[in-house]
């Protein structure tokens, strides 16, 4: 979107080029380095009221809690950008963790790369079934994922029947993935940071991701410039899909107890996540860093409520709240740049 | 992002989809009754599928076409076909609105908490009153004063509204009410066989009938779902309209949601958590473009007793019934693709290298 803007500034006006430059970059830094800001005062707040908050066990708890959602918010990154949303990734999670974790019970000795392989797959088809649906269907994403939504949902109600996959049919090499600290950290946080730095530069860097902006920032005119739209949507829910595949396996390795109900109503978390960590909700704006670090905040503040000993009822309605915050400050911001650059650019036409 | 996102340029209308245009259309005969045809179409057919529906309910199940059967079926869909009906005007208008279970639930905590605190019933239905005008002019204002997409509002408020039957009434159940008010929820109107959430749709479909399809501000919903612009150069006050119909959606839906508390007599937070896609569903099968600017209210009439028969019957043929969502949810997207199957078998043959803009609208971009 900010990109956008600074192209429809005539070329030849070079101070006032650099000046709206300034503006974007400010508008950047409000989108990265503000929600990391806000981070830092809260943590800093509820630590001078709490110290256990800021102890070790809790930080490990905090990190282990967000590893889930921060790579939801990866794969959601991917489709917002591209101006479209996708509701299923918690159900996909879901069905995933259900499906993927009793394989041990039915075949004992699965190896676990396995059992990944299959939350992939059926993240995959999952993702790939909105894909189909959104990119050829022409049938605004919104409508589609909250059918697939609860469709996925009741596949899974489907197939768990009254079951549930317990902790004593899973192997212990299994549990332990979301236990497993280097120097304290919790080492599968470390992996997924890695993943969505991977995401971050992928999206930043390579022609395909860019595409995804321009996707988002002017559907039509990215098509008219010779963009694939359809392929690139098409890919980004694929992706997207995926990614909750392989965090229902996650999922179910940190919480052992996986029923039907495993992810209900984390689709809301998610997108609230994205949204809070800068990626504007009308596409073509965000990182995937920033999406995680919303993903990181919004696990901080719930942890801080048990800390302070808040309900965790305040949870959703905090989340909620949160997001329509963050469109309202974006919209106000967009506001505000547009009639900046309009002012300057007819300043320099005069 | 444009500065405005109500402010869409006239070419890249979903032409195919608003009545302005068949209004206009070359293949037009005359007037009024031919600009109505092709709504008729869809409506014909939906027609058909409900008598196919009850038609098959009565093949699978000897108790499906017997009176106790059709009241039950009324009682278990009233709250639904009652929130579809504001649904429809604001879908009409070109917006959505997904926070409607999340009222429900919202007015059903409040009703709860206000009755375990000894209020009087009379004072808490002003207070439900209140509380669904407030959430309907929230959601309101975020879309047309502030400007946000009605998509980002919906899912923000479906989770904020939510949160806060969650906060109000936490993970308590409040389950005694009086028993005059719970026969409400479950007997019928004296003297008759219709439940009283079906006598409420039956006279809110005949006012918002009336509203929609008879009156200037009907047909503004209508223009400003075909064309928030033209609509607004037109002289219609769009951003108006558009913040009352969200109010008296939340004013339904809080409503609604006494009507589902007495019902099952008990009042819970998650009250009817995930119905919107069952109201989004029955809006959209009823012919209601998703893109706005063309629906009926006759097409939602129809739409809900498909609905209600086709759950009535998944109830009758044992059909785990925590995966309904199944059903609904290709129902919806039934409803969605049937309507466009020309357009997309045209674009699967490779014939129709569009150069049309894709539709667009303020809930969300279709992609190619």
């Amino acid at each position: 979107m900010s990109a956008a803007l600074t192209e429809r500034q005539d070329p030849s006006s070079a101070p006032a080029r650099t000046s709206s430059r300034k503006l974007t970059e400010r508008v950047f830094r409000i989108r990265e380095s503000g929600i990391i800001a806000v981070l830092i005062v809260f943590v800093a707040i509820t630590a001078s009221i709490q110290p256990r908050f800021i102890d070790q066990a809790n930080i490990q708890f905090v990190l282990s809690n967000t590893t889930v959602y921060a790579l939801l918010a990866l794969g959601e990154t991917m489709v917002v950008i591209s101006r479209n949303v996708d509701l299923s990734v918690g159900s996909v999670l879901g069905l995933s963790a259900y499906v993927s974790t009793n394989l041990f019970g039915h075949s004992p000795g699965i190896p676990v790369p396995v059992v990944f392989l299959v939350g992939l797959g059926i993240g995959l088809a999952c993702g790939i079934a909105n894909g189909l649906m959104v990119a050829i269907g022409r049938v605004p994403s919104l409508v589609v994922t909250l059918a697939t939504l609860y469709i996925i949902r009741g596949i899974d109600i489907l197939v768990v029947g009254g079951n549930e996959v317990v902790a004593q049919t899973l192997p212990s090499s299994f549990i332990a993935i979301p236990r497993a600290n280097v120097f304290g950290v919790p080492y599968l946080a470390i992996v997924i940071a890695a993943v969505i730095g991977a995401g971050a530069y992928y999206l930043r860097s390579f022609r395909s991701g860019r595409e995804l902006y321009a996707i988002g920032s002017n559907p039509e005119a990215a098509r008219l410039a010779g963009i694939p739209a359809g392929k690139r949507v098409f890919t980004a829910f694929a992706i997207s899909g995926g990614i909750a595949g392989l965090a229902g396996v996650l999922w179910a390795a940190q919480y052992q107890t996986i029923d039907s109900t495993a992810g209900t109503g984390y689709e809301l978390t998610v997108i609230s996540a994205v949204v809070v960590g800068g990626v504007a909700i009308f596409g073509g704006s965000g990182s995937a860093v920033g999406a995680a670090v919303g993903a990181l905040l919004l696990s901080t503040i719930s942890s801080a409520l048990n800390v302070l000993g808040i309900s965790p009822d305040w949870d959703q309605a905090i989340a909620g709240f949160l997001l329509l915050l963050a469109i309202t400050l974006d919209r106000g911001i967009s506001v505000k740049l547009t009639a900046a650059l309009r002012k300057r650019s007819s300043g320099v036409g005069t | 992002m444009e500065p405005d996102q109500n402010a869409l340029p006239p070419e890249s209308l979903p032409s195919e989809n608003t009545e302005a245009q068949r209004a206009t259309s070359p293949r037009r005969a005359s007037g009024f009754r031919s600009a109505l045809q092709p709504a008729l179409r869809w409506e014909t057919g939906l027609a058909i599928v409900a008598v196919a529906v009850v038609v098959f309910g009565g093949l699978t199940s000897s108790q499906f076409l017997t009176s106790a059967n059709f009241f039950n079926m009324g009682v278990s869909s009233g709250e639904i076909a009652i929130m579809a009906l504001p649904m429809t005007l604001i879908i009409i208008s070109g917006e959505i609105d997904l926070s409607v279970a999340s009222t429900l639930g919202m007015s059903s905590a409040m009703l709860g908490f206000l009755w375990s605190k000894h209020w009087p019933m009379l004072a808490i239905f002003v207070i439900l009153a209140v509380l669904g005008v407030v959430a309907g002019l929230f959601n309101g204002l975020l879309v047309t004063r502030v400007g946000l997409p009605s998509l980002a509002v919906a899912i923000g408020t479906l989770g904020l509204y939510r949160g806060i039957a969650l906060i109000i009434l936490g993970s308590n159940t409040v389950s005694n009410f009086p028993a005059p008010y719970n026969a409400i929820g479950v007997n019928p109107v004296p003297h008759t066989n219709i439940p009283y959430s079906v006598a409420i749709f039956i006279v809110l479909a005949v006012i918002f009938g009336v509203v929609l399809h008879a009156t200037a501000t009907g047909r503004s919903i209508y223009a400003m779902g075909a064309s928030p612009e033209a609509a607004l150069f037109a002289g219609i006050r769009v951003k108006r309209v558009k913040t009352m119909l969200f109010v008296v959606s939340g004013l339904v839906c809080s409503m609604a949601g006494a009507l589902w508390t007495f019902r099952l007599s008990t009042a819970v937070w998650n009250n009817a958590i995930g119905l919107e896609l069952s109201v989004v569903a029955i809006v959209l099968l009823a012919g209601v473009s998703i893109f706005g600017g063309k629906g009926s209210i006759i097409g939602v009439v129809l739409a809900v007793i498909v609905f209600a028969g086709l759950q009535n019957a998944l109830l009758l043929t044992n059909f785990n019934q925590e995966a309904t969502g199944i059903v609904t949810g290709g129902l919806l997207l039934i409803s969605v693709f049937v309507p466009n199957a020309a357009a997309l078998l045209d674009r699967a043959r490779g014939l129709a290298i569009s150069r049309k803009p894709a539709p667009r609208s303020a809930i969300g971009a279709a992609n190619d």
